[in-house]
């Protein structure tokens, strides 16, 4: 055998082997629980000895959308969305705009509005909770004694509808240097001779930003609505420390807490299955709505 | 005058726009420093200072002595280390599959592998539990690899398929010619040419694994087993007016994870901005 029929032979033998490793985590770790958990889902599951689990057909989805905890968990997630995503579209913008100038320290900039990012959401969670709190937190003195807001303090967390400014804004704090560098990003792809025309035209900063910058951006702000608002739906870790998932009253819950708390507290693996596939369900709609409206091609 | 008064004010608006949200996103950073570094009596003192009135390492002596910290800190190190290696290798392996060599439904398969770009990933938690109880790998820091190394695969691949399509065939062509094999082209071409790529995927899967929270809290019960997120968030409930202490824990825990950031900023700024990638 030639050399190179010897190459041309092994290489089936080297496709296998480099793909066998992935395929076989990603069936035996995304695929497979993914089929396997929507057959839970139909399910009243019994964890410790799943031979004994009795079919319930479509129960436990018929739970979840007749349960006013759930319907509550759904509101407080999609409220949250409706906040935070544009909350850092437009806070990320603004700082992309500011970083996109001829700055000193740009570096130093980035890093700082990046370091939210980067932390832990354990951490930042705390870390909001503490600044929050009812008896000597930052907040209730900066609104009492600073700036003479409110006369008493406020018990944040004690309240259903006000839990959910610590956990807002969070979601937007730590969003923020994510946003505006992938704007930063689509800033740098307009070319610069288009401002340079506009300016011959006459066209103001203004003008310039609501004719030229966002038109161009706007394949950049499309990603980010997509990408934000799944990331908002299945936001967890804030609320479950904050809140510790739900208080007061189980009024507080995500969508996931509340699944976490049916399916690892009270072990009821088929509707915490069920609750995760109307989540899935529920990102998937939004995701293709939201690019119906707004995917349009950019016209010039 | 007219345009030289215009730009001078619009450099200042610039920086002090800049700066304001620069002290908003540092204060509550500064307020955890300060607080770590307070004595327990002034954790609720009113009015709450941003200077602390007298400094102490105590809650940081007290909280690394507790609660094996220390092994925790080693677990968290073990855990991002290994996913991270093993990340980079298995998705370069596949993304090279995919960027240059030849076999039947490769783009299916691909469009197959997306897939796990778009699943929620405390979706999985459920399903992957189970999974992991049948296999043992439940309370295991080995189990804790193997799912991050799945969860990060599909984004690691498709942005590593992108750099291994950037190096030109010429020299992969020559090197054949050469004699050289797929392994060999692999080995000590498209690895060393993809080195920006790589630093992208070890960044980003480091600090996933440092700072992943959901799955390690259902998957580790076992104390000598936990990484640091769930090692503070089970602190602070455990002891829950000890803020220094949960904060000298926290910082102690975001001392590597800055380190890294701060160090491959570039690339990483980059890599994000050119795949994006949510950090």
């Amino acid at each position: 055998m030639s050399p190179r029929a010897a190459r041309s032979a092994a290489q089936p033998l080297f496709t296998v082997l480099f793909l066998l490793p992935g395929l076989l985590l990603f069936i035996t770790f995304i695929a497979g629980p993914l089929l396997y958990s929507f057959r839970i889902s139909f399910f009243d599951w019994k964890i410790v000895n799943p031979a004994l689990s009795d079919w319930v057909g479509l129960e436990n989805y018929n739970r979840a959308l007749n349960d006013p905890i759930f319907l509550r968990a759904a509101l407080n997630t999609l409220v949250y969305a409706l906040i935070t995503v544009p909350g850092q579209i437009a806070l990320g913008l603004v700082v992309a705009v500011l970083l996109n100038q001829d700055i000193r320290a740009k570096a130093f900039f980035r890093v700082l509005y990046y370091l939210p990012v980067i932390t832990s959401w354990v951490i930042v969670s705390l870390l909001f909770e503490y600044m929050f709190s009812g008896q000597a937190g930052l907040v209730n003195y900066l609104l009492r004694d600073v700036l003479h807001l409110i006369s008493k303090n406020i018990l944040w967390l004690a309240d259903p509808i006000l839990a959910f400014v610590p956990i807002h804004m969070l979601g937007i704090w730590k969003g923020v240097g994510w946003t505006a560098v992938i704007l930063l990003a689509g800033l740098q792809a307009v070319p610069q001779t288009l401002h340079e025309a506009a300016e011959v035209d006459g066209a103001g900063p203004a003008q310039q930003f609501f004719h030229i910058t966002l038109p161009l951006l706007r394949p950049t702000l499309v990603f980010l609505v997509v990408v934000l608002t799944i990331g908002s739906l299945n936001a967890y870790i804030s609320n479950l420390l904050i809140t510790n998932g739900g208080d007061p009253l189980d009024q507080t819950h995500f969508i996931l807490t509340l699944m976490y708390e049916a399916t690892f507290g009270r072990l009821d693996f088929g509707y915490g299955s069920a609750i995760s596939y109307l989540l899935t369900a529920f990102v998937f709609t939004i995701s293709v709505v939201q690019l119906r409206l707004l995917r349009r091609e950019v016209d010039f | 005058m007219g345009k030289k008064r215009q730009r001078f004010l619009r450099q200042a608006l610039t920086y002090s726009l800049l700066l304001l949200g620069a002290g908003l996103v540092f204060v509550p950073f500064w307020y955890m420093v300060v607080t770590s570094l307070k004595p327990q009596a002034y954790i609720f003192e009113i009015p709450p200072r941003l200077w602390p009135r007298e400094i102490s390492l105590d809650n940081y002596t007290r909280a690394l002595g507790k609660d094996l910290f220390g092994l925790y800190f080693l677990n968290s190190l073990g855990v991002a280390v290994a996913s991270t290696g093993l990340t980079v290798l298995v998705s370069a392996m596949l993304a090279y599959a995919f960027a240059r060599l030849k076999f039947p439904a490769k783009d299916p398969l691909f469009y197959f592998l997306l897939l796990g770009m778009m699943i929620p990933p405390v979706m999985l938690i459920i399903p992957q539990f189970i999974v992991a109880k049948q296999l043992g790998l439940l309370d295991s820091l080995p189990g804790l690899v193997v799912i991050y190394v799945t969860m990060n695969l599909s984004m690691q691949t498709f942005l590593l398929r992108g750099f291994f399509e950037g190096i030109p065939r010429d020299l992969e062509e020559a090197a054949m010619i050469d004699g050289a094999g797929p392994l060999t082209i692999f080995w000590r071409i498209v690895l060393p040419l993809s080195r920006p790529g790589q630093a992208v995927v070890t960044i980003f899967t480091f600090l996933y694994s440092w700072d992943e929270f959901p799955w390690a809290h259902v998957a580790i019960k076992e104390t000598t087993r936990r990484t640091l997120p769930i090692a503070i968030a089970l602190f602070q409930s455990q002891h829950l007016t000890e803020w220094g202490q949960v904060f000298a824990a926290s910082i102690v825990a975001l001392v590597p994870v800055v380190a890294v950031f701060t160090l491959f900023q570039r690339y990483f700024i980059r890599g994000i901005a050119a795949s994006g990638l949510k950090g």
